[in-house]
């Protein structure tokens, strides 16, 4: 049983990171105003809201797991307040802070309505902080965080972010920049 | 009973999901902002909505990105 809910803890915690990067670039897509290939507007939009809360779900079943375990015995201090853990304190409240910026950007994104576009909006920045913090936390205090393969998922992660980012600061970005920008001169 | 989707446009940025989901309902101009297609006396900002399109505004209001939609029955607007 422990060693089941040490291997779901793990695993969990990688496809609710992949899941995460997934969501980042979709964001981004939905922040371009573009569609995808095939896919219009509000569905990059819907596909962008569900797949973060089934990371959302995967990280829940992480945290659970790893509450559970007898090795990892992680508390509710520790699922909150970072940096007070008893095994690589730093690695681990890494992932604490990006769990707290998640729960404040669910929260948000759910009550969008109610709160006004410009809270949310700020909020939602911190996914740009939440992203990085969950991937140094993966490959500071992750069992396989090191191995190979691991290193190669995070690289290439870390490029397609890296890159969907060059292109949110570039330009011609929004779908109508050209339009509206040659409308001004 | 048929409603009205008001477009706040002081909030409107023109991203079109409304111009996707509500086709019959809203055009797009070259700049992106959605342009209602059978306007009733003029009126370029409230558009009728039948009960045909009453699920696609819905989801209009909900996803508009800038929060700049927003549904009426019809006889507040009269």
């Amino acid at each position: 049983m422990d060693s089941a809910l040490w291997a779901l803890g793990r695993a969990s915690g990688i496809v609710s990171l992949a899941m995460f990067t997934v969501t980042v670039l979709l964001g981004i897509v939905n922040r371009s105003g573009r569609p995808l290939p095939a896919v219009p507007r509000f569905s990059v939009a819907l596909i962008h809201r569900n797949i973060s809360l089934l990371a959302t779900l995967f990280l829940l079943m992480h945290i659970g797991s790893l509450m559970l375990d007898s090795y990892a015995k992680l508390n509710l201090v520790d699922v909150f307040v970072p940096f007070l853990g008893s095994f690589k304190p730093f690695w681990q409240g890494l992932g604490t802070v990006a769990f707290d910026l998640l729960v404040a950007m669910v929260l948000t994104g759910l009550l969008r309505h109610r709160l006004g576009q410009r809270t949310f909006r700020a909020v939602h920045w911190f996914a740009y902080a939440m992203w990085p913090i969950a991937l140094a936390h993966s490959i500071g205090n992750g069992t396989n965080g090191t191995e190979r393969w691991f290193l190669a998922l995070a690289a290439g992660s870390f490029v397609a972010v890296g890159g969907a980012l060059a292109w949110r600061l570039s330009l011609n970005f929004l779908e109508n920049a050209k339009t509206r920008q040659r409308s001004l001169s | 009973m048929s409603e009205t989707l008001h477009i706040n446009w002081t909030r409107c940025d023109g991203r079109g999901l409304c111009t996707e989901l509500l086709p019959a309902v809203l055009g797009r101009d070259d700049w992106g902002y959605p342009v209602i297609r059978h306007p009733g006396n003029g009126d370029g900002t409230n558009a009728a909505i039948g009960p045909d399109d009453a699920r696609a505004a819905r989801d209009a209001v909900k996803l508009c990105p800038k929060l700049a939609l927003s549904l009426q029955a019809w006889a507040e607007i009269q």
